[in-house]
């Protein structure tokens, strides 16, 4: 009775066969009651790999930066209840940066949910508002069609994490296996490609620009369109800015980069967007901390947006040629009329708005104090960057030194910045970077971070371990929430309240107790050698506690209701504002 | 400034359909006047009515949100074209005598809707149409009249043989 093409096995059997045909190489998990069927399987094979982590969110945080680096959706097993509501931070997180997550979470036997059993927890409910969709298996014959279903509705369109929910009695029940080869879901077919009719206007628009601007977000990075882009704005020479989750898809060393735009983007992006006559946006979503004050933005640019998701278009900014489709596939056709046109790129030194941004750039706006006798946290950065040749990824955690190593660390290519951008949470950048240097055992990795984020997932020290991932961490050890002690001292009179770290842990201490190196630099001088020193101990990790300036402050920095021209600069930059 | 759209949309009949649309209306804050669902002539297929008032660029994002959401397969804008609403109401009312049983059963002929039950002090009366003609009728009738009330809130379709189809 068993033919060629399906076999009868049980659901904990199914999946996991599932997860080896679509591909898997790591399930990021922590085993529980609902799942044990499904761990007995994973124990019983050897084509998925399962890293153990020390806490669900660290689970989801490390498929997530597997997911960033490698451009594959990262994926997460947990058990139900405890395990699954441990995940909704990651899978917010990975829901607002359109990451490609799928999380399986166990779930109480049928017959039993509803009945506020052990463990029970609605997961489906739960997630609901932060995930591009989830599923409740109900019955065993449709398990392998819906981990086919979870993974093309998370990899496809706007990525976005999809959750599967799984009660136990499934993973139990027998069913003929056949993991089919592709699904069509009639509820579900995103528009990959753009309307002829709007590129060529986009076009005309884009050709007659006299003050033009190219804004590119994270959706560059998720339709690996880098070179599409670069080949774009080349063709014009057009300066080009990035979003924070965009660092990298236009290479950051190029002449037309003028740096990060937003709240604590360079003067001369943030200038040149409130200027500019044509605004091309690609892949990016208009968000808050970009914009400012929407009634100052952009006053005298006329609007193109490129988006794969129709609801970010006109949702903050009214927009004037709206292009629905995939980044690349646009930029494609774009290409092909530029090239057809006969449009040359701009000649940086004779036009004049590429000599106004040159005055902007005059400002040097991420200027800082190079001779202080205190580490500053900028120069960290910097030489973090000088010991990887650029070449590193990095992750980081949410705050100052997320805007440090933004700022500091220009990105050459997609997918090596890998940081929380639309969520914001503390604690992503060490499970990150298991994940990254899981899928590039061969790769530098380093973790950004500060004394405050890092400890919220401290724990998975001990899943590099087990793992041997050599990350170096990279703390700035200001002994306080620095982003929170920045508003502070701008926004309340300095009143810091509990934004100070009192009783702080040994970090080198704590890293010898976890099994790894731990290393304190208190002085400029020391900078350069610790890194050499970590970096040179290729098979282990490296905690860096980097005792900083304290009063160091992120600059440029538009204050809530500003506009983009309205920058907050350094203190002694602050009458050129 | 704000304008009430009606929005007929067509979903998978799954569990959780509903909850993810009523989801994403209290998550984004948008209003909702009244939803109407149940199975189509293929019973893999539920169609929604729902009736929201927005700005015309909230009313935009309602409508991109919702596609957005998987299991919607195709909905439309009733507002976009010439279309009919109706609405189904069950209204019990009060009688007090026989005047006034004689004064409801003439309003119920004049509104084309059907008494479906009766007691001795009461009349449980059928009415469809409009959302302006059932207040209309319980206007006429006299709110105090009024028992209970039940109303299915509005259905629409198109106008005209354009239909909307999975």
């Amino acid at each position: 009775m068993v033919s060629d093409v399906t076999e009868r096995l049980r659901g904990a059997e199914i999946f996991v066969r599932a997860l080896a045909d679509e591909g898997v190489e790591y399930v990021f998990g922590y085993p529980g009651g609902a799942v044990l069927h499904i761990y007995d399987e994973i124990f019983k094979q050897d084509k998925v790999k399962h890293i153990l982590v020390r806490h669900e969110q660290g689970a989801t945080h490390a498929a997530d930066g597997y997911a960033r680096a490698t451009g594959k959706p990262g994926v997460v097993l947990v058990t139900s209840g405890p395990g699954a509501t441990n995940c909704v931070t990651g899978i917010a997180t990975a829901y607002m940066d359109s990451i490609p997550l799928v999380v399986f979470t166990g779930q109480v036997a049928t017959a039993l949910i509803g009945n506020d059993a052990f463990q029970e927890v609605d997961c489906i409910g739960i997630t609901r508002p932060c995930v591009k969709h989830n599923f409740l298996v109900e019955r065993v014959e449709d398990l392998a069609e819906t981990v086919k279903k979870a993974f093309y509705v998370a990899s496809t369109g706007r990525p976005g994490p999809v959750v599967v929910d799984i009660p136990k009695d499934v993973t139990a029940e027998v069913a003929d296996y056949h993991y089919p080869e592709s699904v069509d879901m009639r509820s579900y077919r995103p528009t990959v490609k753009g309307h002829p009719g709007q590129i060529k206007r986009a076009a005309q628009l884009i050709l007659s620009a006299r003050k033009p601007m190219i804004y590119t977000g994270g959706g560059v990075v998720l339709d690996n369109a880098a070179p599409q882009l670069t080949r774009f704005a080349h063709l014009l020479g057009y300066p080009v800015t990035n979003t924070l989750m965009g660092l990298g898809a236009f290479p950051g060393t190029d002449p037309q980069f003028v740096g990060m735009l937003g709240m604590h983007g360079t003067y001369e992006a943030n200038m040149a967007m409130h200027h500019c006559d044509v605004l091309v946006a690609i892949g990016a979503r208009f968000d808050d901390r970009v914009t400012g004050d929407l009634e100052k933005f952009c006053p005298e640019a006329k609007i193109v947006h490129i988006d794969i998701d129709p609801a970010s278009i006109s949702k903050n900014v009214p927009v004037d040629v709206p292009i629905v489709g995939s980044v690349s596939n646009v930029l494609d056709d774009l290409i092909e009329i530029i090239e057809a046109s006969d449009h040359r790129p701009t000649d940086r030194a004779s036009d004049p708005w590429w000599q106004q941004i040159v005055e902007w750039r005059k400002l040097d706006c991420l200027r800082y104090d190079r001779e202080s006798d205190r580490i500053k946290p900028q120069a960290v950065i910097q030489s973090l960057y000088r010991a990887t040749n650029g070449d590193a990824y990095v992750t980081s955690d949410v705050g100052q030194h997320q805007m440090w190593a933004a700022q500091f660390y220009p990105f050459d290519q997609p997918r090596r910045w890998i940081n929380s951008g639309g969520l914001g949470t503390m604690g992503f950048g060490l499970p990150a970077a298991i994940g990254v240097q899981l899928a590039f055992p061969d790769a530098q990795v380093a973790c950004v971070t500060g004394e405050a984020s890092f400890v919220m997932c401290v724990q998975e020290l001990s899943t590099a371990l087990q793992y041997g991932l050599p990350i170096k961490i990279v703390s700035l050890n200001n002994r306080y929430m620095g982003m929170v002690r920045q508003w502070q001292e701008f926004f309340y009179d300095r009143r810091y309240s509990h934004s100070y770290m009192d009783a702080l842990p040994d970090f080198v201490k704590m890293a010898e107790a976890f099994g790894h190196v731990g290393m304190r630099i208190e002085k400029p001088g020391d900078v350069d050698a610790a890194f050499a020193e970590a970096f040179a101990l290729k098979d282990r990790l490296v905690l860096m506690d980097f005792i900083t300036d304290q009063s160091e402050n992120v600059y440029p920095m538009i204050a809530a209701g500003k506009g983009q021209h309205e920058m907050h600069l350094a203190p002694n930059d602050r009458e050129l504002a | 400034m704000n304008e009430r759209h009606t929005i007929s949309i067509l979903m998978e009949n799954a569990s959780g359909a509903l909850s993810r649309v009523s989801g994403l209306f209290s998550a984004r804050a948008y209003n909702i006047e009244s939803l109407a669902v149940a199975p189509t002539e293929d019973p893999t297929v539920s169609r929604m009515t729902l009736v929201t008032n927005g700005s015309p660029e909230i009313v935009e994002q309602i409508t991109k949100q919702l596609n957005k959401l998987v299991d919607v397969i195709k909905l439309v804008d009733l507002n976009e074209g010439p279309h009919i609403e109706r609405e189904l109401m069950l209204v019990k009312l009060r009688t007090a005598n026989a005047e006034q049983r004689a004064e409801f059963k003439r309003l119920v002929d004049i509104f084309g809707g059907t008494i479906v039950d009766i007691t001795e002090v009461s009349y449980t009366i059928e009415l469809t149409g409009s959302r302006q003609r059932l207040d209309d009728f319980i206007e006429a009738a006299g709110v105090r009249h009024v028992m209970e009330l039940a109303r299915s809130g509005v259905l629409g379709l198109l106008k005209g043989s354009k239909a909307l189809k999975a």
